[in-house]
């Protein structure tokens, strides 16, 4: 009995060297259902499902949490005391396969200290009509800048509403935290930042 | 890297036969062991070594095994500082486990007290420390202890920081600034770990060329203060370029991130700038995005306004303006060769007329006359500077006029105690670095010093363009070629007055260095450009062409990128300008664009390719580094005019008119006689009274140099020079207010007493605070009076 599934070459059985575009659609053997046992097989799959339990969502109603580790939309997170932890190294444009992230670095100013040390992500943008949600970024930053949220939600209307800007990216101030720009905490050094030493903001940076 | 040129052009080398990991290889005697593996393509690791730099041997990271007759070199020597010998067996690291691993050691060494900190660092993935540690350097890091740190940045000049605890002391900026600039501001202090590059306390690093060290640097430890934090190599759209700045040439890389220049860096040409440039070409290039750039063409209507108009409108509004009228073109010094061309067939073709001129500056007749007949179409090279016996500056300060014939000349000075003299007014920084024989003059009397010197047929006469404000003095220089049979060359400060030159872009001269008075170079520009007749009288200059708009001889003008300011007299030619119909192709609003009538937006030299013909005549072709942008070339609006106007010059595109120029050739015909100008001598001075003299430092107010203030950090200050004689009898003494007047107006500088003549008193031209030609309306060797403030 020959399967359903299994290949049957299109050629004409009394001449093998036929050119198969010469011949006639009706006089080509064309595979088809041969045997009812095997299509019930298939419907049998059908109907056991129906007293299965069901995995559909009623999306967007119904909302259930991602896995704990997918690849949502980034955040751009910032130091216990509120100093961004970007340094505008471009590493992550660097490591981008899809070319999805711009960044332009610039000083940091005794007036304007955004982020710990010299140098600050002045420029940061994502473009999410590019990127693959891959990850390369986040393993490439080396001060844990840049991380992944669970939030998926990413449709938008417009294609400029989907490049997400450093203020569209940065994590939210928690407790503790005071909006850069604003002195380094006393008597720390950058290095001091990385190790977590700074537990959160002192009252003396706090910037008029 | 480039491979030094001597050794390949010396004759009779003596080659010496090495083997280098089982490779044989020849190579001229006293190679290096590093260079002669380089030509086998074996790539030792190092930090130090630079083709163009003495050896030191000072980061040991190009250790080798090396074996002489059978006898093996008890440790691993640095193949940067041994040169090759006969029976030399040298294994690399390919072959020789020691060499390896002394390598792995000294990297290991060197990575000790370097920060980890690439993430922030300008090298960042164009580091050869970077790429050096993963090729040579082991994955993990044995070192536990605390890195040594600094405080950083430190500003080493304004434009040049300097992060120490990065540095891996291989004295390559240290020794550059001794050997190649011979500005020895920085240097090595400290000893042990805490050895550091520094700059002496009350000498800043205020080098000409102060950003070579940043090239060179092989890690993050000099950064330009303006590239600091700006992008990352994979960012930058890089395109080879030439310098628009001077009449050097240089060879450039332009690097461009989203359509913006961010930096450029000195190109590799062993035949003109080496591997170097100076910090003007490096830094001075944000003039094209100030804010005072022409964005749209503009007319101005019949209410006397300059209003934006469009395009279409503009040509017309031009064409009109011009058809039929008593027309000239004046073009500025900054053109490249394919736009002179351009304004040269406009003016032939479009206005009928041979009044064109590009020397926007202080100019003679007699300088015409000598740029016909002894600069258009001569070659004389750097090469020829390298083989000289003497070089003779006159009219032409080198560092600050030509900076990298400056370098040139002091590498010769250097390599071989080149002999140079220098007729001047005044000692300066440059003629005493190159350990000049200084021969002091009155600003006047230059020729009579010019025609006692006694050359060879091996030396090299240099004039420069301030040589056309001493009457007879290019006769005196040319005489003394003639007589001696010495090379002649003719430097000018802008980067195009060479390739104007040579485009005809001037009243005696067709394109090709073809004489307008020669009837049969007439018949051949004809021919070629397919129009019955070429005018056949010779063109006015740039004062005639004033002083015509002045007095309504003329009725109209093309301007292309002049300055008025420039030229003396400003005051009057703005005036004549103003009266007169003037379309300007400008790249930025203008002194003259505001008196204009019709404006048009040109692409400045990033936007546009074109080519420019340096001093020795060789031509230095680039391409347009910001692509896509809409800015178009003076060549292509100057066709649209000719166009509109019915006399079509058909130069719609660089490459056309590039084509053009080529196929056209150079006259072979005779040149046009120079007919000698006796010299006037200096005027005489009595009591407070002093001859002007002054010329244009390389850092100043130029227009190409706006908007970059850590480049204009490192300007040299404004002084009033005056010899101690006259500070004597003054009682004045360095730091004191001078008050330089005349009739016109004043300027009032501290006073520097130094080297200079008598009769003399030496000005910036256009420096802060002294801009000689607006200020005082005198030119080089009028009386001024000198009074202490």
């Amino acid at each position: 009995m020959a399967d359903q599934n299994e290949f049957q070459p299109l050629v004409n059985k009394e001449n093998k060297d036929v050119d198969i575009t010469s011949v006639a659609y009706e006089k080509v053997e064309q595979p088809g259902p041969k045997s009812l046992l095997k299509q019930a097989q298939g419907f049998w799959v059908t109907f056991i499902t129906m007293f299965k339990k069901v995995n559909t969502v009623q999306y967007p109603e119904v909302k259930e949490p991602t896995a704990e580790r997918f690849h949502g939309r980034h955040q751009l997170n910032r130091h216990p005391d509120g100093l961004e932890k970007c340094i505008g190294c471009e590493l992550c444009a660097w490591a981008c396969p899809a070319d999805a992230i711009y960044v332009e670095g610039a000083d940091n100013t005794p007036e304007n200290q955004m982020s710990p040390g010299e140098r600050y992500g002045k420029v940061y943008q994502i473009n999410y009509l590019r990127c693959v949600f891959c990850g390369l970024c986040i393993e490439a930053c080396p001060t844990r800048a840049l991380t992944m949220t669970n939030e998926y939600e990413l449709a938008d209307s417009t294609r400029s509403k989907l490049i997400f800007e450093k203020d569209d990216l940065l994590g939210p101030l928690r407790a503790g935290m005071l909006p850069p720009p604003h002195p380094m905490y006393p008597g720390m050094t950058d290095t001091n930042y990385y190790n977590g030493d700074v537990k959160e903001a002192h009252p003396s940076q706090e910037q008029k | 890297m480039t491979t030094t040129q001597e050794n390949t052009t010396a004759q009779a080398v003596e080659l010496i036969t090495v083997v280098i990991d089982g490779f044989e290889v020849s190579v001229p005697k006293g190679t290096l062991v590093i260079r002669a593996a380089e030509k086998l393509g074996i790539q030792i690791p190092r930090f130090c070594d630079h083709p163009l730099l003495d050896p030191v041997g000072a980061c040991r990271q190009c250790l080798v095994d090396i074996e002489i007759n059978g006898r093996a070199f008890p440790k691993p020597q640095a193949s940067c500082t041994i040169p090759v010998e006969p029976n030399m067996i040298v294994k690399t690291q390919l072959t020789s486990p020691v060499a390896e691993k002394a390598q792995r050691g000294v990297m290991e060494l060197l990575l000790v007290n370097h920060p980890l900190d690439c993430p922030v660092c300008d090298k960042g993935g164009e580091c050869p420390l970077q790429n050096q540690a993963m090729s040579t350097g082991n994955g993990e890091t044995r070192f536990e202890g605390v890195k040594r740190t600094f405080e950083k940045p430190v500003a080493i000049s304004s434009q040049v920081l300097l992060d120490r605890e990065r540095c891996v002391l291989c004295a390559r900026c240290t020794r550059f600034s001794d050997q190649i600039a011979g500005d020895p501001f920085i240097t090595l202090s400290e000893r042990g770990a805490l050895q550091q590059v520094g700059i002496y306390e009350n000498q800043p690093f205020e080098s000409y060329f102060s950003g070579n060290t940043v090239q060179i640097c092989p890690v993050g430890a000099l950064t330009g203060a303006a590239y600091r934090f700006r992008a990352r190599p994979f960012d930058l759209v890089s395109t080879p370029s030439a310098c628009e700045h001077c009449a050097s040439g240089c060879d450039m890389r332009t690097d461009v991130r989203r359509g913006k220049t961010l930096r450029r860096l000195a190109g590799d040409d062993a035949a003109v700038n080496e591997e170097w440039n100076c910090d003007k070409g490096r830094w001075a290039f944000k003039y094209v995005t100030e804010v005072d750039r022409l964005t749209t063409p503009m007319v101005r209507g019949a209410d006397g306004v300059l209003a934006p108009a469009s395009w279409p409108e503009a040509i017309a509004a031009a064409a009109a303006g011009l058809k039929g009228k008593r027309a000239a073109v004046l073009v500025g010094g900054r053109a490249t060769a394919e736009d002179a061309y351009g304004y040269s067939k406009f003016a032939r073709i479009a206005l009928g007329t041979n009044d064109i001129d590009f020397r926007a500056r202080v100019s003679s007749d007699e300088e015409r006359d000598f740029l016909g007949a002894k600069v258009v179409g001569s070659a004389t090279t750097y090469r020829d500077i390298d083989i000289a016996d003497h070089v003779v500056l006159i009219g032409f300060e080198p560092e600050e006029e030509s900076p990298i014939v400056f370098l040139r000349i002091n590498k010769q000075v250097r390599k071989r105690a080149l002999k140079v003299s220098a007729v001047a007014t005044k000692l300066s920084i440059g003629v005493e670095k190159l350990k000049a024989e200084f021969i002091k003059v009155a600003p006047g009397s230059e020729g009579a010093a010019v025609s006692a010197l006694s050359l060879t047929g091996k030396s090299v006469i240099l004039v420069g363009e301030r040589a056309a404000e001493t009457t007879g003095l290019l006769s005196a220089a040319s005489a003394l070629a003639e007589k001696t049979g010495a090379k002649l060359a003719w430097i000018p400060r802008r980067a195009g007055e060479r390739g104007a030159l040579e485009a005809g872009a001037i009243g005696t001269l067709l394109p090709g260095g073809r004489p307008v008075a020669d009837a049969a170079a007439r018949v051949d520009i004809a021919a070629v450009w397919g129009v019955p007749t070429i005018p056949a009288n010779v063109g006015r200059t740039t004062s005639e062409i004033i002083e015509s708009l002045g007095n309504g001889s003329l009725d109209a003008v093309v301007v292309g990128g002049v300055d008025p300011q420039d030229m003396p007299n400003s005051a009057a030619a703005l005036a004549a300008l103003s009266n007169s119909f003037v379309v300007s192709l400008e790249i930025a609003h203008s002194a003259v664009t505001n008196v204009a009538d019709v404006v048009l937006p040109v692409a400045a030299v990033t936007e546009k390719s074109g080519s420019f013909l340096n001093w020795e005549g060789r031509a230095r072709a680039f391409d347009a580094a910001v692509a896509d942008s809409l800015n178009r070339s003076d060549l292509r609006i100057l066709s649209a005019i000719a166009d509109e106007m019915s006399e079509s010059i058909m130069l719609g595109t660089v490459t056309q008119a590039a084509r053009e120029i080529s196929s056209l050739g150079k006259w072979d015909g005779a040149r046009a006689n120079f007919a000698a100008v006796s010299a006037a001598g200096a005027n005489k001075v009595s009591g407070n009274e002093a001859l002007l003299t002054s010329w244009r430092r390389l850092l100043d107010l130029g227009t190409l140099q706006k908007g970059e203030a850590n480049l204009a950090g490192t300007a040299r200050k404004s002084v009033a020079v005056i010899s101690p004689k006259r500070a004597e009898a003054m009682g004045v003494k360095d730091g004191d207010i001078l008050r330089v007047s005349n009739s016109h107006g004043s300027i009032s500088l501290p006073a520097l007493v130094e080297d200079i003549h008598d009769d003399a008193v030496w000005v910036p031209r256009n420096s802060f605070g002294t801009q000689v030609l607006i200020s005082l309306n005198a030119v080089h060797g009028d009386v001024v009076s000198v009074v202490k403030a």
